[in-house]
C-alpha cells in the first residue's frame, strides 16, 4: 500500500490557485523527488502534506491518515526539514534534540538513546554540547535532519535539503539523507531545483508546474523519453529542414539563437551532422539531464522563472494572498 | 477481542492524549527555562533596575516624602514588585515575535501538540522566569524595615496570577504584530499607563485629580499593587480576596483570549 496517497489535491489562495489537483501514490521506503521552478507548488504541495497549510479541496492520506481531519496522527508520522534553518540556536545540539523528543512524546526510557544514535549517524557527537550557533551551515542542516528523524517518522519531507550549501557540503548532506532514510526504511519527499542531485538521489521524480504533475517516472525514463543526446549548435543559417530529416534526429528546437537538436548516438554522428551545417560557431554535446526534460515539457528552463522568492511557506503564502487580491 | 470494552479503550486514549500533551506543555516550559538561565545578563538587568528605582528614586523622593508612617522608598516597595511583573510578563510574551522572525517557533509549531499545549507551556514558562525576579527581590526585603515578611506567601499569589494574565497578554499581542515595530507602541501606550496607572508610586486616595483616581480603578493592576501592599505593609483599599478575585478574572479572561489568539496565529 502507498504511504503517501493524495486525490485531486487543491488549494487555492484567494483567486489563486497554488496547487489544481494533485493525485499521487508514493511508496513506502521511496525517495520522491518534487521538481519544478519557484511558484510551481511544490512548496505548497508539501506544506498540505505536512498539514501546515489546509488543503482548499481533495484528499490527502499519510500512512492511513487524512491530513485534513487528523493533522495530529499525521504530525506525528511525519518529520519535516524546512528550508530555512529553524534551529533553536540558544540551545545546544543536544538540547534541540531533547526538545524535539519531548514535543514528539518520545519515552523517557529511550530518549537518551536514539538521541545519541542520531548525533552518532550524522557526526556531530563531539559538538554536540555546544550552543548551535557556533555550528557551520553544514552541521545545522546535518542536525535539523537528526531531529527529523529523531521521532522514526515514516515519511520525511525535506524543502530544498541544500539550498544555500557550498558544493562539498551540498554532497555530503546528501550521502547522510540517504544514509538515514536506508536505516529506518524512510520514505522521503524532497523537493529541489538542483537537478543534477535530484537525479542522482531520487528514485522517483514528479515535476510540477503552475500546480500540476505534468510528468511522473524515474529519472531515467524521464531522460530516455528525450531520445538521445542533446547537441547545441551556434550558427548563422543552419539548414532546418535537412537536419530535420536526418533519421537519427528526434527533434529540434531553437533556444535563444541557439540550434538544439536531439539525437540518438551523437558520438557517431556528429561528424556528419557538423559537415551539414555552414560557418558553425560553437558546438555542444551533451548527455541530457532533468533540466532538458523540464524544457521540453513546459518550453522554459526551470530556472528562469521565480526568483522572487526562495520557496518558503510564509513568504509563499503571504505571495499568494497579495496576488488572489 | 477480549477484556477492554470500547469505553476503556477511549479512555486510555483520551489518557494517551493527555499525558503527551502534558509532556509538551512541560517541553516547551524546558525550553524557556534554558534560555532565560543561560541569559544571566538578563536575570541581572532584570533585578538591577527595580532596585534602582527603590534605592535611587525611591530615596530621593522619600527624603522629602513620605506616606502616613511608612517611608516613601518602603511605601513603593509593593509597586516596584508589581512593576517587574508587568514588565518581565508581557515583554516575554511579545519576545514571541522575535521566536516567529528567527523561526525558532516553526519547529515547535508543526509537533504533535495542540497550540494550546504550546500557548501554556510558554505562559508557564514566563511565569516562572518572572516569579524567579520576583523571589530575588523579595531576599532583599529586609532593607525595607516597615515590610512584613509573613506577607510575602500573599504577595505572592496575587503577583503570580498577575503574572499569568500579562504574559497571556503579551503572547496575545505577539501574536497579533507581524514585526518588532510594533514593540514601541506597545511599550508607550499599553505598559506604561498599565503601571502609573496601578498606584504604583503614589496612594490612590481622594486627593488624586478624578480622572486620574477614575482611570486607576479600571486599570486591574492597581489591584495587584493593593493587594501586595494589603499583604506586605498592611495599607490597602480593598479586602485581599476581593483584590484577587478581580485579577483572577482579569488572569482567565487574558487567557482565553491568548490562547484564541495564539492558536489563529500564521
Amino acid at each position: 500500500m502507498a504511504i503517501i496517497e493524495t486525490r485531486s489535491l487543491v488549494k487555492t489562495f484567494g483567486k489563486i490557485q497554488a496547487v489544481r489537483g494533485i493525485d499521487l501514490a508514493i511508496e513506502s521506503g521511496e525517495i520522491f523527488g518534487l521538481l519544478g521552478p519557484n511558484g510551481a507548488g511544490k512548496t505548497t504541495t508539501i506544506g498540505m502534506l505536512c498539514t501546515i497549510i489546509r488543503p482548499t479541496s481533495g484528499q490527502g492520506m499519510i500512512a492511513g491518515f487524512d491530513v485534513a481531519k487528523s493533522p495530529t496522527q499525521v504530525r506525528r508520522k511525519v518529520g519535516i526539514v524546512f528550508q530555512d534553518p529553524t534551529l533553536d540556536t540558544i540551545l545546544t545540539g543536544r538540547e534541540n534534540l531533547q526538545l524535539h523528543a519531548r514535543l514528539y512524546g518520545i519515552p523517557a526510557s529511550v530518549r537518551h538513546l536514539w538521541i545519541d544514535e542520531m548525533l552518532a549517524l550524522v557526526d556531530l557527537r563531539e559538538r554536540a554540547d555546544d550552543l548551535t550557533k557556533t555550528y557551520s551551515g553544514g552541521m545545522r542542516r546535518r542536525l535539523e535532519l537528526a531531529r527529523g528523524l529523531l521521532h522514526r517518522p515514516a515519511v520525511l519531507f525535506l524543502d530544498e535539503p541544500t539550498l544555500g550549501l557550498d558544493p562539498q557540503t551540498r554532497a555530503r548532506t546528501w550521502e547522510y539523507i540517504r544514509k538515514m532514510a536506508q536505516k529506518e526504511n524512510t520514505t522521503v519527499v524532497l523537493t529541489t531545483h538542483y537537478m543534477e542531485e535530484a537525479e542522482a538521489m531520487c528514485d522517483r521524480i514528479g515535476i510540477i508546474d503552475a500546480g500540476r504533475i505534468i510528468a511522473l517516472d524515474t529519472p531515467q525514463n524521464m531522460i530516455d523519453m528525450l531520445g538521445g543526446d542533446i547537441v547545441a549548435v551556434r550558427a548563422p543559417r543552419p539548414p532546418l529542414e535537412i537536419i530535420r530529416s536526418l533519421p537519427y534526429v528526434s527533434s529540434l528546437k531553437t533556444n535563444n539563437g541557439e540550434l538544439v537538436i536531439t539525437m540518438k548516438s551523437a558520438h557517431l554522428h556528429l561528424a556528419e551532422l557538423l559537415s551539414l551545417i555552414p560557418q558553425v560557431a560553437s558546438v555542444e554535446m551533451r548527455k541530457p539531464t532533468l533540466n532538458d526534460v523540464f524544457i521540453k515539457l513546459t518550453g522554459r528552463d526551470i530556472r528562469e522563472d521565480g526568483t522572487e522568492n526562495n520557496g518558503s511557506w510564509v513568504e509563499t503564502i503571504a505571495r499568494y494572498k497579495q496576488r488572489g487580491k | 477481542m477480549h477484556g477492554i470494552s470500547k469505553e476503556e479503550n477511549e479512555a486510555m486514549n483520551a489518557f494517551h492524549i493527555l499525558q503527551k500533551e502534558l509532556l509538551g506543555i512541560s517541553a516547551v516550559w524546558w525550553r524557556e527555562f534554558k534560555v532565560f538561565w543561560r541569559e544571566k545578563s538578563r536575570i541581572v538587568s532584570s533585578v538591577v533596575q527595580p532596585l534602582m528605582w527603590l534605592f535611587l528614586f525611591g530615596s530621593g523622593i522619600g527624603a522629602s516624602l513620605s506616606v502616613g508612617d511608612v517611608t516613601y522608598r518602603d511605601y513603593i516597595y509593593p509597586g516596584v514588585l508589581t512593576m517587574s511583573v508587568i514588565f518581565g510578563s508581557v515583554f516575554f510574551g511579545l519576545y514571541i515575535i522575535w521566536d516567529r522572525k528567527l523561526d525558532v517557533l516553526k519547529a515547535v509549531l508543526v509537533a504533535p501538540v495542540s497550540r494550546i499545549s504550546i500557548f501554556f507551556g510558554k505562559v508557564i514558562g514566563g511565569c516562572t522566569d518572572v516569579l524567579l525576579q520576583v523571589a530575588i527581590l523579595f531576599a532583599f526585603s529586609f532593607l525595607f524595615p516597615s515590610v512584613n515578611p509573613w506577607g510575602i506567601p500573599q504577595a505572592l499569589l496575587i503577583l503570580v496570577v498577575t503574572s499569568i494574565a500579562l504574559v497571556s497578554l503579551g503572547l496575545a499581542l505577539g501574536s497579533l504584530l507581524e514585526s518588532l515595530e510594533g514593540f514601541q507602541v506597545i511599550s508607550a501606550f499599553l505598559i506604561f499607563p498599565l503601571f502609573f496607572l496601578s498606584g504604583a508610586l503614589f496612594p490612590v486616595d481622594e486627593k488624586l485629580p478624578s480622572w486620574l483616581h477614575g482611570l486607576v480603578k479600571l486599570n486591574p493592576l492597581s489591584y495587584t499593587v493593593d493587594g501586595v501592599r494589603g499583604a506586605l505593609l498592611g495599607i490597602n483599599t480593598y479586602p485581599f480576596l476581593m483584590n484577587l478575585g478581580i485579577v483572577t478574572f482579569f488572569a482567565a479572561a487574558m487567557l482565553v483570549l491568548g490562547s484564541i489568539l495564539f492558536s489563529r496565529m500564521k
